[in-house]
């Protein structure tokens, strides 16, 4: 079982490749949305990205509102 | 017509195997342009159907197959005519729809829908008009369109009922989540689950394959496995109709249709 901490290195890891940034640019505590400057499709795109690594489903209300990546691995955390 | 090229859409015939691509900026959305080119296709079906085994719906567009219908379209038009003819003209619109898709659905040769990316209410209703859906595992399905106060409107919940269990369409409506491939592939949405980027091929070799067998027990086939949901349908238009002359469902398009966030296609 993964720890938080390794589901959110995990998360970021995935975030920097999909979206061809340097690995280690992400932090725990970045808003997605500013950092990435994605809009909705993308959203979708990394959220199956998510959940094929992570082999989980991930309903898209449960993750309404979340915006940094420390809390979107708390709740991939909490389907694991 | 053996290729076209439009503002929305364009379509090419070769070997037997007609291809449409779906290139509509930003997201293939349907509005009365996709649905003027969507016309003019299936009324090239007939005169061409005889030296035709299938016909592969695709999408040019990065991320998305379709995000459904074209919503912003669908506020300004309605706010620009009297509250009376509102329900004039989406019933107009929601007749010609059907009209295509039923033309789809029914077409005397195999109908595959190659998908990648969001394949959201009108693009699934159209995804879901095809015999076999192929997608790659980057595709997502969703019908958001409850949270708007009313329900898909080209023949998406019919269609869907006479393909899958209610169980799956309760969650899928209700919810308005949506479901990436591999769960669309569990539940019988989606027939061949394929790697990134890889539908579009795939699809293609499932359609050398349907060219094989004999077109009069294709056809045959076809219309003894998939037949039309009339009735539903019709009651479909009738209930959308119903809700859509609701002030809520106004309130809830001129917010999508201003939604300046990220996430307007999200439920």
């Amino acid at each position: 079982m993964r720890t938080l901490e390794q589901t959110t290195q995990e998360v970021l890891d995935l975030a920097a490749k999909h979206f061809q940034l340097p690995a280690g640019s992400l932090a725990p505590e970045d808003d997605f949305f500013k950092k990435l400057g994605i809009d909705s499709l993308q959203t979708l795109e990394m959220l199956s990205r998510l959940e094929n690594h992570f082999g989980i489903e991930l309903p898209d209300y449960e993750v309404q509102g979340v915006s940094n990546f420390k809390t979107l691995a708390e709740r991939i955390q909490s389907r694991l | 017509m053996k290729s076209f090229k439009g503002k929305t859409l364009r379509w090419e015939w070769r070997d037997g195997s007609v291809e449409l691509t779906l290139d509509h900026e930003p997201a293939n959305e349907i509005g009365t342009a996709m649905l003027e080119e969507l016309e003019i296709f299936v009324s090239a079906f007939g005169a061409v159907a005889c030296e035709t085994s299938s016909c592969i719906i695709s999408s040019a567009r990065k991320s998305v197959f379709s995000a459904g219908g074209d919503l912003r379209e669908l506020y300004h038009q309605a706010i620009s005519v009297p509250e009376k003819e509102r329900l004039e003209g989406i019933r107009s619109f929601l007749k010609r729809i059907h009209a295509v898709m039923n033309a789809i659905d029914a077409a005397p040769l195999v109908t595959i829908a190659a998908v990648h990316g969001a394949c959201l209410g009108g693009g699934l209703e159209l995804a879901l008009a095809c015999d076999i859906i192929i997608a790659d595992k980057m595709a997502r399905f969703a019908f958001p369109e409850l949270r708007l106060g009313f329900i898909p409107g080209f023949g998406g919940v019919p269609r869907l009922k006479r393909d899958l269990g209610n169980a799956v369409v309760r969650d899928l409506l209700f919810t308005g989540r949506t479901i990436n491939a591999a769960r669309a592939h569990a539940v019988g949405l989606v027939a061949q689950l394929t790697g990134e980027g890889e539908a579009l091929r795939v699809a293609r070799s499932t359609a050398l394959q349907v060219a094989k067998y004999d077109p009069v027990a294709r056809a045959a086939a076809k219309e003894f496995m998939k037949p039309i949901p009339h009735e539903e349908l019709q009651r479909e238009i009738d209930i959308f109709c119903e809700l859509f002359t609701r002030p809520e469902v106004m309130t809830a398009l001129k917010k999508f249709a201003e939604d300046p966030g990220p996430m307007p296609y999200l439920p």
